[in-house]
């Protein structure tokens, strides 16, 4: 049984290791597909450990019912060494997943904070409840939820964008849902996120940190649009504040 | 419900220093509390049934209802329903009784306990009638709870008295655990629910003051004019968030630990057999998760603006938190290898714990990962998550400990059927109500949000089955909890030993026990052991 048991699970983690293996570099660091990636391999690996657990405790459930009323169990008596090993083992195993997941997950953590150089800056400043943009160019926007009058964010696709974001009350945090990726605001500190927009269209970005009354409609919208249109875009921004 | 022969009096209930009596005074206030934010969750998921007000006035003051709501389903379940239905209830009756003592070390302190729990729940409870209702959440982060117009007080001074309570119990039953066991009993002879009550007491004993001092400046702030958590004024925002943490997720294994050891409880019993590998399962897995559990509190602060080496270096140690509970685990299955398993209502919450376990832990690794959570963190995958493994799991275990100490409790058995279909009630609800949440988290679905009319429609879809899962495990709940109130007045009268437990509470007390337990001082030899079947 013991040996039944470790050789199930040397065999769920040989596959999953190899799995792992296949095709991994990405050209252009893209953290958003990189989550995508790792969610992937990490629900794999959490399907393994599940199945082989819940298996074996229903089968057991299942089959060491009591068939005579005072039966007694028969379930094995572990010598020093059976206890050692039975611990001992196991500990390695899923210490052995843990690092595999760490080493896996510090990858990615890296791409999520690693700005690249050419990244495009924004500020942004959260309130209670809107979100206020201020871009490297001069440009400034907002958005208001209730209304959905303002531009938003608006960004050229394919170019990294970096926000440098604070708050001017209470926490709160810039969730992009689409983008796999959020980081809290709060007075007094200024934090960074960055992400790779790669598809046009449009997207939202949400509060995702509690703050009060209307902590649910703290939201705003999210253009990613071509280079073409971002620069007719800033242009106008800029007529409309100089008018 | 009496524990001794004479007529009901309330006043010998409400001095009673008889650990008993304390422990169902426990249980009646947290089983309230449980009551009443089991009520906060059905008003949040009928609010969530649709986007837009579904029974909140409007938009513009729907938050101001929605969050007390939550503020109080939050605090009340952990403060005021799991942490005193565990530690309070389950090991004030159970303990003394295991180690085959008299009492707990110190009965007035107990007293006292249990009078600071039930004030906290009052204080608690006067949420609904201050008209500037508290809306911090149970986390209560500054600057919003220094600034919100709602008062702060009121969860300052609930943890307060409800940490109170709790530091004197840990005071109380770890002197009783160390020195009031029976004459021969040894640490390894010990049953796993002492055990796991041990190891969460020194819990609650190094860590409430914690978080009792983070309360307590926010108090302060909010009312005195310091600047603890004001930047404008030298102060720091996360600092609050460290030390609520500090103590709060160490706060998980307070109420994961003894839930764990109702179960190993649970399994020896009905499966009559020794706890798998006894030793592993209590150094390797509930001591080594003390060791540990200090220093993954940063797991909560992933997107919060820590050091990266930080995020990092606890990214490491919330995953090896896999080793101490992957060896309880494999202990609680292992128990039922080879054993000749009985299946009752205790059993079958038992059984579904195996699952609840397996889907609530293994869905926190990915939140252990830095690089997940930025994605999931705040979602309702992380709240479908710690409703797994904290919430359902957790309630099960109180659920479980009633029903299999009901008989020793009130002398009385439970209705098997009614048990049993309330079962059925509440696990197929769970499952209905937190699915839909795991895969809306997933793609991107905030947590404490009552409106979301800016995600996509099929959201309303999944939360709108949320929302009758919700309803069936409450039909559930009623029937778990009316089986209890009835069966204690006109249940079938109990033998002494109805599983044919080995454990002292069981072998050696009548039922139900009355005051000094045991009719004769208890001494055990070196083979006894609450789990020597053969």
């Amino acid at each position: 049984m013991k040996r039944a048991v470790s050789a199930m699970v040397l065999m769920g983690l040989g596959l999953h290791a190899a799995m792992a293996g296949a095709g991994e570099k990405v050209a252009m660091p893209d953290p958003t597909a990189s989550w995508n990636h790792l969610w992937y391999h990490v629900l794999i690996d959490l399907a393994i450990i599940g199945i082989i657990f819940l298996t074996a405790g229903l089968y057991w459930v299942w089959k060491y019912r009591a068939t005579r009323p005072n039966q007694i169990g028969e379930g094995p008596k572990l010598s020093k060494i059976g206890a050692i090993s039975f611990a001992v083992v196991p500990a390695f195993l899923f210490m052995a997943d843990d690092f595999y997941l760490a080493a896996k997950g510090w990858t990615v953590w890296n791409e999520y904070r690693n700005v690249p150089r050419n990244a495009m800056e924004v500020k942004v400043t959260g309130s209670m409840w809107s979100w206020a943009f201020e871009y490297d160019n001069g440009v400034s926007t907002t958005f208001m939820p209730d209304s959905k009058e303002g531009e938003g964010l608006v960004v050229p696709v394919g170019k990294p964008v970096v926000l440098r974001m604070t708050s001017t009350d209470v926490v709160h945090s810039f969730f992009l849902p689409d983008y796999r990726v959020k980081e809290d605001l709060m007075p007094g500190r200024v934090t960074y996120l960055w992400f790779q927009p790669n598809k046009e269209g449009e997207t939202i970005a949400t509060c995702a940190e509690y703050c009060g009354n209307r902590h649910s409609f703290m939201w705003t919208k999210v253009k990613v649009v071509p280079q073409a249109e971002y620069d007719t875009w800033v242009a106008k921004q800029k007529q409309g504040a100089g008018a | 419900m009496s524990t001794a022969s004479s007529g009901f009096k309330l006043s010998e209930w409400i001095f009673s220093t008889d650990h008993k009596r304390i422990g169902i005074l426990y249980l009646i206030g947290s089983i309230a509390a449980f009551a009443v934010a089991g009520i906060m969750a059905l008003l949040i998921r009928i609010e969530q049934s649709a986007p837009g007000p579904t029974i909140v006035s409007d938009v513009y003051t729907g938050g101001d209802q929605y969050n007390v709501w939550l503020y109080f389903h939050g605090a009340a379940m952990i403060l005021g329903f799991l942490i005193p239905g565990l530690t309070g209830f389950a090991a004030n009756y159970l303990l003394p009784l295991m180690i085959g003592a008299k009492d707990v070390a110190f009965p007035r302190i107990n007293a006292l306990s249990v009078w600071l729990f039930w004030a906290g729940i009052v204080v608690a409870l006067m949420t609904f009638i201050v008209p500037d209702k508290p809306d911090v959440m149970w986390t209560g982060y500054p600057p919003y709870s220094v600034t919100t117009a709602g008062n702060t007080s009121l969860y300052v001074f609930t943890v307060h008295l409800m940490g109170f309570s709790s530091i004197l119990a840990a005071v109380n039953f770890l002197v009783t655990i160390i020195y009031m066991r029976a004459p021969g009993m040894g640490w390894n002879q010990l049953n796993m629910f002492v055990w796991s009550c041990f190891t969460a007491l020194i819990i609650q004993l190094i860590f409430v003051p914690v978080l009792a001092s983070a309360v307590t400046l926010l108090l302060f702030d909010r009312y005195l004019g310091t600047h603890f958590f004001d930047p404008a004024n030298g102060g720091d925002v996360l600092l609050y968030q460290n030390l609520f943490w500090f103590y709060s997720h160490p706060a998980v294994y307070v109420i994961f630990l003894p839930a764990m050891g109702i179960f190993y409880e649970i399994f020896a019993t009905m499966a009559k057999n020794p706890i798998f590998n006894y030793k592993a399962a209590v150094y390797g897995g509930m001591c080594l998760l003390v060791a540990i559990s200090g220093e993954v509190w940063i797991h909560h602060l992933y997107y919060s603006g820590m050091p990266d080496w930080l995020r990092l270096g606890q990214m490491v140690t919330t995953l090896l938190i896999s080793v101490p509970v992957g060896l309880m685990t494999i202990s609680l299955f292992g128990t039922l290898y080879k054993g000749a398993i009985t299946f009752n209502i205790p059993m079958y919450y038992g059984t579904a714990a195996l699952y609840l376990l397996l889907i609530g832990g293994l869905t926190g690794i990915p939140l252990a990962l830095t690089a997940m959570s930025v994605h999931l963190g705040e979602t309702s995958f992380t709240h479908a998550h710690f409703h797994f493994i904290m919430g359902i799991f957790a309630t099960f275990s109180v659920f479980a400990a009633v029903d299999f100490w009901f008989p020793k409790i009130s002398g009385r058995m439970l209705n098997v059927k009614q048990g049993k279909i309330g079962f059925w009630f509440n696990f197929i609800g769970v499952n209905i109500t937190f699915w839909p949440l795991f895969i809306i988290g997933v793609e991107g679905m905030p947590r404490r949000y009552w409106d979301y009319s800016q995600f996509p429609a099929h959201f309303a879809g999944y939360h709108k089955v949320a929302t009758i899962g919700a309803f069936i495990v409450a039909i559930g709940m009623v029937m778990t909890i009316s089986n209890w109130i009835l069966s204690a007045i006109k249940g079938e009268k109990a033998t002494d030993n109805p599983w044919g437990s080995n454990s002292l509470e069981w072998t050696h007390t009548a039922t139900p026990p009355g005051p000094g337990n045991f009719p004769k001082p208890v001494t055990v030899d070196a083979n006894w052991t609450p789990y020597t079947y053969k």
